[in-house]
């Protein structure tokens, strides 16, 4: 993006960037000027599923303020969300719902996997009614480790996830190229949950001995 | 820890009760426990008022050894299978007098486990006997509301149980220690 | 549904508009709603806008707590006890400590047992300041009490950083004692925090206890009678906002308690109000025990002589204590390994939710609301 900006300070004669600037004029291109403004108003979904959601609303209180990065906007409906923050353990018995509000979420859209169980099941891991790992259903942007993350980290988590925004180039962006990105909605059977991840987001292990699975490179990345 | 001895009117007003000194519970027969229930509420026989805890436990078949003498003098030792059997256990208190708690035990087969609802008596064991339904597979006659409630509709099996081995399907990821790498060996891994 | 719900809906019968068609309404409200806490799901029947029928529906948050905990040593189920009720960690561990501790005697030391009081009590000032926060959240204002709330639950959420590194999972008692003392100067803090908080209550009380709205919203709002709420196995403070005099602390005198004065608030209509009410009271309570925790805490270890290894002996025991939502309880039952055979948690605001169909019907979906967050329920705890 720089780079871009930098291209367009050239082209006025004379002058450099920073003595541009000085005077007060400010030089942008349209993507940079859009992927900061959008960045910089992230509005999260009002979804807690357990301990983490606790900080998660701790970081909005006035002591961690999340208002300083524009994310104060907490939305109970899923339509008028731009960001997904999954605090806390996913259970099969909930796993279809959070990709149904995955669904019915507008783009752009983004999931910060919040807390050791969304990210894998966490100390729960073992457990039968324990989904292990949100990724295995979503792809997930930013991936925040703790149990549960500090506020402070749910911060940072935004941080780096404006940054990814920043960079975002959008004739690339599936956002706006793909329509709205919906799953499908696992079933639930006898014992699991059909189809136990979504092969579009994530793949097992090819040989589990050596290789972690791991989610597919998200498009956006 | 000792307690009172709040058990023995049951046992002189219910001859079929047995009272088990080492769990310090009351073995009550399914077809029985209704009676006891209404019974142990009444202000004079202790006002049981208060049905604090509900819960099941899983006892597996199990082999015992015993010695035995044979009549010649020597002695044997006689291996025989101990039948599982699945337990309801209730703790009950009273509000009333301050005292408990009280352990009601119903003791049921692992084979279509049928016990008693006492739901009717006490209303806090409705959520709590489900519960045991939905996750040990007792079945309660005379609950109001029999459905599994943690689990989901579809699901078969009852994962609380000892002998619960979760499916071939399990999602399972590899972490390089203790039981898990024993399962890990054993192959127990995603099909992709 | 229940025998009281059954007849209130059976009595009831549906407004008719000559000319139009009425009906049922169903609603599922949840898992994923602003209103239930969680995920938490009601199945509401509504005629209009009141509650003909409710059902609750959990197992959303089951993440299988007892199941995992027969497989690991006693020990190592206490930091999976932290997260049953995620507001009140303190009491979780000291719950399970005591079952524990029952079956396996062991000498908890006077410092330990001051701390441990101190610890639970800071902990249902946490519980219920944030109860109070979310229940006014409920009530329609939105944000501005739960502030007030959070700022205060982050200054004793510090002093539990500070003693045992965690700001909510403190995993901080072990079997007979605490895992550590707290660092020097703690004790000067926690006073210092203490002394400040009923400030914080003067202003709270005035803001909310005479609120019109709050009044309106709350008095002969799901109302619970005495006889109902113990049948039931309603405990803590809904308990008790129905006039049952039943305080753990009081009536079992686990820990040290029967050394501290401190009274237990009751209310008399059994409504929304009391139950909001008790917990304002009570947190006044906590803060006299509190008090004469940080005066009279002798200095001393804060472990007692406990076996490097926990096995006890083929037994089984019932413990419980009051946390802040109710009587929480631990039912273990030893085989003589290191591994306990069955660990049973009772979840007190599992248990609570019993009555929830018989209090909102006949009530307006609102109010389903406002009951439902009087009750005060963590799904954490209800679904384990
Ligand atoms: S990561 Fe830890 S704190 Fe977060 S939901 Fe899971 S258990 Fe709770």
């Amino acid at each position: 993006m720089t780079e871009q900006i930098n291209v367009v300070a050239q082209e006025v004669p004379g002058f450099t960037r920073a003595e541009l600037e000085q005077a007060g004029v400010l030089l942008s291109s349209v993507e940079g000027l859009y992927n900061w403004a959008r960045g910089g108003s992230v509005w999260p979904l009002t979804f807690g599923l357990a301990c983490c959601a606790i900080e998660m609303i701790a970081s909005a209180t006035s002591r961690f303020d999340i208002a300083r990065f524009g994310s104060e906007v907490f939305r109970p409906s899923p339509r008028q969300a731009d960001l997904m923050i999954v605090s806390g353990t996913v259970t099969k018995k909930m796993a279809p719902q959070v990709v149904r509000i995955y669904n019915q979420m507008p783009e752009p859209k983004w999931v910060i996997a919040m807390g050791a169980c969304a990210i894998s099941g966490g100390p729960f891991k073992q457990g039968y009614n324990v989904l292990k790992g949100i990724d295995r259903y979503l792809p997930v942007d930013v991936y925040l480790p703790g149990c549960p993350p500090r506020p402070e980290a749910v911060l940072q988590a935004l941080n780096y996830l404006q940054e990814k925004i920043l960079n975002i180039r959008i004739e690339q962006d599936p956002a706006f190229t793909a329509g709205r990105r919906q799953y499908p909605v696992p079933r639930f059977t006898g014992t699991d949950l059909e189809p136990p991840y979504n092969p579009e987001v994530w793949r097992p292990p090819a040989n589990p001995n050596t290789e972690p699975a791991r989610p597919k490179k998200a498009a956006t990345a | 820890m000792s307690t009172p001895a709040w058990h023995e009117p049951v046992l002189q007003q219910f001859p079929a009760v047995r009272w088990d000194g080492a769990a310090r519970a009351l073995i009550v027969p399914p077809e029985l426990a209704r009676a006891v229930a209404e019974w142990l509420t009444q202000p004079d026989h202790g006002a049981w008022d208060f049905c604090s805890n509900v819960t099941g436990v899983d006892y597996l078949p199990r082999e015992v050894k015993e010695k035995s003498k044979r009549p010649d003098g020597t002695e044997e030792i006689v291996v025989r299978t101990e039948p599982g059997s699945l337990q309801v256990v209730y703790h009950l208190y009273s509000v009333a007098q301050r005292s408990g708690p009280l352990v009601l035990k119903q003791v049921v087969p692992r084979q279509a486990p049928a016990a008693v609802s006492l739901t009717p008596v006490w209303r806090s064991c409705e959520l709590q006997e489900r519960e045991v339904y939905d996750l040990f597979g007792v079945s309660f006659e005379g609950h109001p509301d029999l459905r599994r409630i943690l689990m989901w509709d579809e699901f078969t099996g009852h994962p609380m149980r000892k002998d619960y081995a979760e499916p071939q399907d399990y999602e399972w990821e590899p972490t390089p220690h203790g039981d898990v790498l024993e399962k890990h060996r054993r192959g127990k891994v995603i099909i992709a | 549904m229940s025998a009281a719900a059954a007849t209130a809906a059976a009595s009831y019968s549906l407004v008719r508009q000559p000319a139009m068609e009425t009906g049922l309404l169903e609603v599922s409200m949840g898992p994923h709603h602003p209103s239930t806490h969680g995920v938490f799901r009601m199945d509401v029947r509504l005629d209009g806008e009141t509650v003909v029928a409710l059902k609750p529906v959990f197992g959303y948050l089951h993440r299988n707590h007892e199941k995992l905990a027969e497989g690991m040593s006693y020990l190592a189920s206490m930091p999976f006890t932290d997260r049953l009720d995620y507001f009140n960690s303190m009491t979780n561990n000291w719950a399970y400590a005591l079952a524990a501790e029952q079956l396996l005697p062991i000498e908890v030391p006077e410092r330990a047992q001051y701390l441990r009081v101190i610890m639970a009590e800071l902990t249902r000032l946490v519980n219920h300041t944030s109860l109070v926060g979310f229940f006014l959240n409920d009530l329609g204002a939105l944000g501005t009490p739960l502030l007030y709330a959070f700022r205060e639950r982050e200054r004793i959420l510090d002093l539990f950083e500070q003693a045992s590194g965690a700001r909510m999972m403190c995993n901080y008692f072990r079997f007979g004692g605490l895992r550590c003392d707290v660092p020097e100067g703690w004790l000067a803090r926690a006073r210092a925090v203490v002394d400040a908080f009923p400030r914080f209550l003067d202003e709270f009380e005035k803001l909310l206890c005479e609120n019109e709205i709050v009044l309106a919203r709350t008095q002969r709002v799901g109302v619970l009678s005495g006889a109902q709420a113990v049948n039931a196995g309603i405990t803590g403070p809904m308990l008790r906002a129905s006039g049952v005099n039943y305080d753990l602390r009081k009536v079992d005198r686990y820990g040290i308690y029967e050394r501290f004065a401190f009274r237990v608030p009751l209310g008399s209509a059994g409504d929304c109000y009391d139950r909001f009410m008790i917990r304002l009271l009570e947190m006044r309570e906590s803060l006299k025990i509190l008090d004469a925790a940080l005066r009279d805490i002798p200095t001393g270890p804060v472990m007692g002589n406990a076996p490097r290894v926990f096995k006890p002996a083929a037994s089984e025991t019932y413990g419980r204590v009051e946390s802040p939502k109710g009587e929480l309880g631990f039912y273990l039952i030893a085989d003589g390994t290191t591994k306990p055979y069955r660990y049973r948690v009772r979840p007190p605001s599992f248990i609570n939710l019993t009555v929830l169909e018989d209090l909102c019907v006949g009530h307006t979906i609102a109010d389903a609301v406002v009951i439902l967050g009087s009750v005060d329920i963590v799904l954490g705890e209800v679904d384990r």
